[in-house]
């Protein structure tokens, strides 16, 4: 829009002379010109055709100027449309009177043409500026508006995947600002399947997106391996791994991780570059600091990554304290930094741990004053307490034993029919392998079951004698005869017992397989354990004695259980 | 007052250049809007209706000046400030003065326009 477009023009005035003269003069400089008798007019030709400017009569009969300039200038709203007074009032107090009721200039008769031309150059120049403006303002409301839509809708997807885990548990105390992503911190809880709970607090560098991105593969890689009962070292080198292939340089995570065990009463810390928790003993006494010993996520190559924690015994009641480094650089209103000093100094005052935490928080929005709330606090507090009051605790285990096999037994019997090709493993095994602690030992259990099952098969149904495979010719003479007898037989029976029950610690998985052969009265002797490495025969039991707590022989020796217990602390 | 003053020529025909054909419509409008003016002036004179005899007088004086009537619009400023005083007292006297100086500058401008 340049200075001379054409424009079109509201002439007002009730002398038809000096509209004439007007109408004349703007026309002939090529605009449009819409004329008004009064002020009533002016205003109703105005709201039909929104004129780009206004050339307006002081006094005028039914509405003066000054009336009809505020109700155009109403009805103008945020458009700028200038008005000129036409005018003869000379007196202050009139020319006031036209710039109260939104005039922009006068005109004065004589009118001169050239003066009037000026004008309004000046006023289209003006009306583009403000055109330009309110578009960008438009634009920058839009960008904005956009900017605030896509930062719900990644707050969303993160709090679906951050407040999956037990932030909410009654041990957890916690404070973090609503769009706590976005200033890079993070907090995330977690029960693992044994009824620990691990907490990480992170700290990403930088604020806005970049520092926002980092938060969301940390979190589903810390949930989904928790849930799974990934012992820390693991999760953390997996982080570790996320965040240095995905972050650009520059950007990583500190963060403090903590393991709570709440039957043994430890926990485990990993600090990695975030200022020095505490530790509040319920019996009171200074503060223990867990220092940063580790580089923060994200840096370091998984090769030279360190996973080495540090390992505090916790009586009932005491309390660890994790935050990110928000609370020491918190400013008041004399750009102050609250510091370690004012914090610790909460710490040392003689109150109990109950009431710690909300001292702490209030002493520095106290500091920071009223209006000048920083958004980047994030403040933890985790008590240990007994597992039976924890209710994450109850609620792990409710899930468990909801969702997974926990107590249970199965007899599984292998008929003659199946004895020549079948091979039962597999089928035991995926069976097994829903407990998830046994899942881990999957290789054990196979060898184990194995192992039973041959036994079974060959020296109890199949009568074989194992002191045939003392000689390398005895070898192959029992692998002939196994398949003689295999293909001959029609009756027998082997019965697969299985029992699983959990325990604290884990669970104890009772493996039975018993066979319809005669056992020991029907000429089968007991398996002699032989210490000779190069016999060929009685290595299966010894590998079965090796991997188990317990092996016992019942029946007539035609039964054998293998006791295999597990632990869920890795 | 000197003749110079009933009319500034200077005004008058730098109008005459912009109006262009124009020129003798807005003289006989200039002619019939004065007339009306006087008219609606000895009106509210008779009604002792001091504002509207103000504002008359004001857009009277208005149109004189674009017109480059001096005297004449110098005379409506007077009666403007009666007016607005709300002084009436001898503006009969100043009307008559209104209506011969309007009279002669008839003649003048008629002459003008052609």
């Amino acid at each position: 829009m340049s200075d001379d477009t054409p424009l079109t023009i509201l002439v007002a005035d009730d002398s038809d002379t000096d509209r004439h003269i007007l109408e004349t003069i703007v026309a002939r400089d090529g605009h449009r010109v819409l004329s008004a008798r009064d002020g009533r007019e002016a205003v109703s030709v105005f709201e039909e055709e929104q004129p780009d400017l206004v050339l307006l009569d002081a006094l005028m009969p039914n509405l003066d100027g000054f009336g009809a300039a505020r109700r155009i200038k109403a009805l103008a709203g945020e458009s700028l449309v200038p008005i000129i007074f036409l005018t003869s009032l000379t007196d202050t107090e009139s020319l006031v009177q036209c710039l109260d009721a939104g005039g922009d200039d006068f005109l004065s008769k004589p009118y001169n043409r050239v003066i009037l031309q000026a004008k309004i150059k000046s006023f289209n120049r003006m009306r583009a500026m403000h055109s330009t403006i309110l578009d960008q303002r438009d634009q920058i409301s839009r960008h904005h508006e956009h900017l605030l839509q896509e930062q719900t809708v990644a707050k969303q997807v993160f709090d679906n995947i951050a407040h999956s885990g037990c932030l909410d548990s009654n041990n957890v105390k916690y404070f973090l600002s609503s769009l706590a992503m976005f200033n890079g911190d993070i907090l995330v809880a977690g029960m693992r399947p044994s009824g620990s709970m691990m907490v990480l607090l992170g700290d990403f560098t930088g604020h806005g997106l970049p520092a926002a991105v980092g938060a969301i593969p940390l979190a589903s890689t810390f949930y989904g391996m928790v849930n799974k009962g990934f012992a820390v070292s693991d999760i953390l080198r997996e982080i570790n791994h996320k965040l240095k292939t995905i972050l650009p340089v520059g950007i990583f995570c500190c963060a403090t991780m903590v393991d709570i065990n709440f039957r043994r009463q430890q926990i485990r810390v990993w600090n990695g570059g975030l200022p020095p928790g505490y530790i509040r003993r319920a019996s009171g006494g200074e503060p223990e600091p867990i220092t940063s010993t580790h580089l923060p996520l994200g840096v370091l190559s998984n090769q030279r990554f360190k996973d080495d924690m540090q390992l505090y015994d916790l009586a009932w009641g005491d309390s660890l304290y994790l935050w990110s480094d928000g609370i020491h650089e918190a400013r008041n209103a004399d750009g102050d930094m609250f510091g370690e000093d004012r914090l610790k100094a909460v710490f040392v005052e003689d109150a109990d741990n109950s009431t710690l935490f909300d001292r702490i928080l209030g002493r520095v929005q106290a500091f920071v004053g009223e209006g000048r709330r920083d958004d980047d606090l994030s403040l933890v507090e985790l008590r240990m307490d007994r597992p039976e009051n924890v209710n994450a605790v109850a609620a792990e285990a409710e899930r468990r034993s909801r969702s997974t096999l926990s107590e249970w037994t199965m007899s599984f019997d292998v008929l003659p029919g199946s004895f020549r090709h079948f091979d039962p493993m597999p089928l035991l095994l995926t069976i097994l392998v829903e407990v998830p602690g046994l899942r881990q030992h999957s290789g054990d259990l196979y060898t184990l079951l194995a192992e039973l099952y041959s036994n079974a098969l060959e020296h109890g149904i199949l009568q074989l004698d194992s002191d045939l495979k003392s000689s390398a010719e005895g070898f192959t003479q029992y692998y002939e005869l196994r398949q003689q007898r295999l293909s001959a037989i029609s009756e027998g029976l082997i019965r697969i017992h299985l029992q699983h029950s959990t325990t604290d610690e884990g669970g104890i998985l009772r493996l039975r397989v018993e066979d319809s052969g005669p056992g020991f009265a029907g000429g089968a002797r007991a398996p002699a354990l032989s210490n000779d490495s190069h016999a060929y025969c009685g290595r299966g039991l010894a590998l079965v004695e090796k991997l188990c707590d317990a092996v016992h022989y019942l029946g007539d020796g035609n039964e054998v259980e293998a006791v295999f217990s597990w632990s869920s602390d890795a | 007052m000197s003749s110079n003053n009933h009319l500034n020529r200077e005004v008058l025909t730098t109008l005459q250049e912009v109006m262009d054909d124009q020129f003798p419509v807005l003289i006989n409008t200039f002619l019939t809007d004065s007339e009306e003016r006087i008219r609606h002036i000895q009106k509210a004179l008779a009604a002792r209706d001091s504002d509207t005899v103000r504002r008359q007088a004001h857009s009277f004086k208005g149109s004189c000046n674009n017109i480059g009537a001096e005297c004449l619009a110098s005379l409506c400023e007077k009666m403007e400030a009666a007016g607005r005083a709300g002084e009436l007292e001898g503006v009969e006297q100043q009307l008559v003065e209104i209506q011969q100086e309007f009279s002669k500058l008839k003649g003048t401008l008629k002459s003008f326009a052609g």
